[in-house]
């Protein structure tokens, strides 16, 4: 087994939670005419369909909602997406939210089977390279799936010591067999 | 626990993804200071409190967002459909079929 290092949260040979290095996020609205600019202005196409992500470079686009989508990017890239839609003349919403959340990685064989321990919804019906908006336990939290057995979590600051006490739990319960 | 259909993520989702949002085609007046107070009473207090199917909003809060509305018969809580807001009224009588 690998090295508790500072960052990991729990690890059992079910699942492995750890926290993740601060990425730039965005909030980007818009509809419309917009749509097609602001995908020119990031060289990222913004898909219209929920659930579905799009990359260029090291910007993930995810949408989110029929006019919403959520953008993580290296720190580095924030202020180059500021730039670019600020270019775009057409009605839109850029607001940076880099520090209202906090990213976790769930990963090893158990890692959908952990996410059942709050989400309603089937952790499952979230395809690899998609991503959804969904809850756990009462908070909002957003899904990223990068493969079968490895998503990330993005939880709004003041949850995530509730979700990660959760997730350490299932972590431990699910070890068990 | 229900499931409901968001028609803007078109999937079918567990209820705790949703939030209950009030009767459905509720229209506030264009211009309030013109009706009387009998109407405003109306639009603010006066529902169907149907035992049936009723039109009701729905809002996907942990997903998508989005405010649409339902039609769930508060009998056996059935949704008879999902559409989306601003959509006319679907018809009860083609919902129902021979329960209508
Ligand atoms: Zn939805």
């Amino acid at each position: 087994m690998k090295d508790m290092s500072i960052d990991t949260i729990a690890a059992s040979r079910a699942a492995t939670v750890t926290a993740l290095s601060p990425v730039a996020r965005f909030s980007l609205r818009g509809r419309g005419d917009a749509v097609a600019a602001l995908s020119a202005a990031l060289g990222v196409e913004l898909l219209a369909r929920v659930g579905a992500r799009a990359q260029a470079g090291a910007r993930d686009v995810l949408c989110l909602g029929p006019d919403e989508w959520m953008i993580h990017a290296p720190e580095g890239d924030a202020a180059a997406i500021i730039n670019a839609c600020a270019g775009v003349a057409a009605p839109h919403a850029l607001v940076e939210v880099s520090d209202r959340e906090l990213s976790y990685a769930i990963t090893g064989p158990q890692a959908a089977e952990l996410l059942t321990l709050g989400c309603p919804r089937d952790p499952d019906s979230i395809a690899v390279g998609e991503g959804r908006r969904t809850v756990f336990d009462g908070a909002t939290v957003i899904l990223w799936r990068d493969g079968r057995d490895a998503f990330r979590m993005d939880v709004w600051r003041s949850f995530a010591p509730h979700v990660t006490h959760l997730l350490a739990t299932g972590c431990r319960e699910l070890a068990l067999g | 626990m229900l499931l409901i259909h968001c028609p803007c993520c078109d999937e079918t989702l567990p209820e705790m993804e949703f939030a209950y949002a009030g009767e459905a085609h509720v229209a506030r007046p264009a211009d309030p200071s013109a009706v009387s107070d009998a109407e405003w009473e109306a639009f603010l207090f006066i529902r169907t409190n149907v035992k049936g199917p009723h039109f009701e909003r729905w809002r996907h809060i942990h997903g998508c967002g989005r405010f649409f509305n339902a039609v769930r018969d508060t009998v056996s809580d059935r949704f008879l459909t999902t559409y989306p807001a601003g959509a006319p009224r679907p018809d009860l009588t083609t919902l129902m079929g021979d329960d209508a």
